[in-house]
């Protein structure tokens, strides 16, 4: 279960783009005639991405009205998966993993970095509004530990450098690029190493 | 030149890492979808014979077998559809096998999806995909997209006249939907909770009708074991724990990856050749926890000689889980390693048996406050009672998967957890407060 809070300054409207209704229309098509509550999870995925990446409480009953199901029970859906924002983050979104496997590899250096660069607290928007970043458990890219999220994309193999690198960009608005940041193939096997960027055994 | 156990043309997974191409023109010349529509027209049983021949046990942790799993659903289809459902949720610390293989192999995992479909009488198929592998399920959907347009699945899938579609459907950062009951839950579009067992989900499953779920490796597999016969797998590992497997290397080693080897492969021969040795030499080596998180750790002693087989595992107290091997050396602090899990249990637990969701926390708060040693030797016996108050009490087996590595911890570093505990509680005062009041009334006494 997830802790959240639910943001304080709410919209008063909410319906779907047009983009989005017949999106809407092709997930239902899914799912059996009568089991159209099995939408409401991809529903809020679209109501997040039309909403800047969170998603206000008249959207949870836009949707629990669209699929004829109690609002609460949409609510409680929004509330126990942790991928539901129900405040704003930022533009960039950094999720920066820290579970064992990728904290043995020195994911708290990532944290600290997220805490100089971005802002002291998790959760919270960097000075310009354009950065937000919090911890969250194993992302399951175990093998390229350390990595952090950044809105849909993974960045892998990073240290300190490659991390100052990626935030700096993130900062300054410049496009970045996904992947391993070691230059290695996937999850293949390297025969030698880079830490920080120098060659290390 | 490295030297492996597993000869390279018994390889199922030859595009793990990309080198070849995942399109799905590229995987038809590594033999994907060659004679598909002759292993269907065999028919039901042969498929499910030859899978229980091979021997397959489930790839996503319990090592159930599969051919034995699909001989559960009802042989003929009553008023109730069948499904198949894909388990996807890949989010067990230590795995990212899957994650591999919806994008580099994804044509096996379809191909493997049409075959059991056709084996267990389904002719729909849902995916379940965790969340945040948000690229890969896009991955995956554009090698659906093109196997539709080859005719591979959808209406005369393979010309073999049967039907089968597949859709993809996200998580959101739940692990406990991993499970393959909170994931129907989730799917059907609710809390992600699981259900009381039996009825197991061959009989009543999604939608209250007959399911079949199964992992990603599982699926992807069974497609080659057909084309080669379930004794060419079979000859592979050991009894009873046959075949291939991809093992997830992470960790203090020098390099690590993910690598498809042998079942029954020693771990020292999986770590030394495969992911460069740990760091710091062998005997920097303080202890592996070999198959995700939910496994007890295995002490250095143990590490020496173990092979990497669910049946020697359970012997030795843990479990080949999903293969997803954490390597950790001396210079790591065990007890905080062991905290970090503890927190990602108590993070997960999705809150609906109360041993699992106090006693995740407990386990956290005690195993921190080792770790920063504020504890006092009582904790000891009282970590070890809540773990044991946890296992078996619970409606899933999360309880099992929080319980073990705690009590793995407790078996092989008892002593590293006494020297760091005290005899007396650091804070000694005892403030005696009412039983059942609401502590913000207490809060200016207590000031």
């Amino acid at each position: 279960m997830s802790l959240k809070q639910v943001h304080s300054v709410q919209p008063k409207e909410f319906k779907f783009s047009n983009e989005n209704l017949k999106k809407a229309e092709e997930i239902l098509k899914k799912y059996p005639e009568k089991n159209r509550k099995s939408a409401v999870m991809p529903f809020l995925y679209l109501a997040q991405k039309q909403n800047n990446n969170w998603i206000p409480l008249v959207a949870l009953k836009y949707i629990a009205n669209y699929l004829s199901m109690p609002y609460i029970s949409v609510y409680e859906i929004a509330t126990f998966y942790s991928m539901y924002n129900l405040a704003p983050v930022g533009k960039h979104f950094v999720q920066v993993c820290t579970t064992t496997p990728c904290l043995i590899r020195g994911a708290d250096k990532i944290v600290k970095l997220c805490k100089e660069k971005i802002s002291s607290n998790e959760n919270t928007l960097s000075k310009d509004g354009t950065c937000s970043w919090m911890e969250v458990e194993c992302l399951g890219a175990c093998v390229n530990a350390p990595m952090i999220q950044i809105n849909d994309h993974y960045f892998e193999d990073l240290d300190e450098k490659s991390t100052i690198e990626i935030l700096d960009s993130l900062i300054k608005d410049k496009p970045l690029r996904p992947g391993s940041y070691r230059g290695r193939q996937s999850t293949a096997p390297e025969k030698k190493r880079l830490k920080n960027g120098e060659n290390h055994a | 030149m490295e030297k492996t156990m597993l000869k390279p043309e018994d390889k199922i997974f030859k595009n793990l890492y990309n080198e070849l191409g995942w399109e799905i023109d590229n995987a038809i010349k590594r033999n994907d979808w060659t004679n598909t529509k002759n292993i269907i027209s065999k028919g039901r049983e042969w498929i499910i014979n030859e899978v229980k021949i091979s021997e397959l046990r489930g790839r996503g942790g319990a090592g159930f077998s599969t051919g034995l799993k699909w001989s559960f659903a009802p042989k003929e289809v009553g008023s109730r559809p069948h499904y198949l459902v894909i388990n996807a949720d890949e989010s067990e610390p230590g795995t990212c096998k899957d994650r591999d293989i919806l994008r580099f192999e994804p044509q096996k995992l379809i191909e493997g999806c049409l075959i059991a479909g056709y084996a267990v009488n389904a002719h729909v198929c849902y995916i379940y995909i965790r969340g945040e592998y948000f690229n890969e399920g896009k991955r995956l959907q554009d090698a659906i997209d093109q196997a539709y347009k080859k005719n591979f699945i959808g209406k005369n899938a393979c010309d073999t006249g049967w039907d089968f579609d597949i859709h993809i459907h996200y998580g959101a950062g739940a692990y406990i939907c991993g499970e393959e009951t909170a994931l129907l839950e989730s799917m059907e579009g609710n809390k992600g909770q699981p259900r009381l067992k039996p009825p197991f989900p061959a009989l009543v499953g999604l939608y209250g009708c007959p399911t079949i779920v199964n992992n990603v490796e599982t699926i992807a597999v069974v497609p080659t074991i057909l084309r080669k016969g379930g004794k060419w797998f079979a000859s592979i590992g050991k009894p009873k724990n046959t075949g291939t497997k991809i093992f997830c290397i992470s960790g203090n080693v020098n390099a690590p990856c993910n690598v498809e080897e042998e079942m029954g492969i020693p771990l020292k021969e999986l770590i030394e050749n495969h992911a460069g040795g740990v760091e710091g030499g062998w005997e920097n080596l303080q202890a592996v926890i070999p198959g995700g998180s939910s496994m007890p750790l295995l002490s250095k002693k143990i590490c020496d000689t173990i092979t990497m087989d669910f049946d020697t595992l359970i012997k030795n107290k843990s479990g080949l889980g999903t293969a997803g091997i954490v390597v950790i050396n001396k210079n790591q602090d065990i007890v905080a390693c062991m905290a970090r899990i503890a927190r990602f249990y108590k993070h997960e637990s999705c809150g609906q048996c109360t041993p699992c969701r106090e006693g995740a926390g407990w386990m956290w708060r005690i195993l921190d406050r080792v770790a920063k040693r504020k504890a006092t030797f009582n904790d000891i016996d009282l970590l070890s009672d809540v773990t044991k108050q946890i296992e078996g009490h619970t409606i899933c087996a999360f309880g099992e998967g929080a319980a073990w590595p705690v009590q793995g911890l407790l078996r092989h570093f008892r002593k590293e957890i006494e020297s760091r505990c005290r005899e007396e509680p650091l804070i000694k005062k005892k403030i005696d407060n009412p039983y059942l009041v609401d502590q913000h009334l207490l809060e200016d006494k207590n000031a």
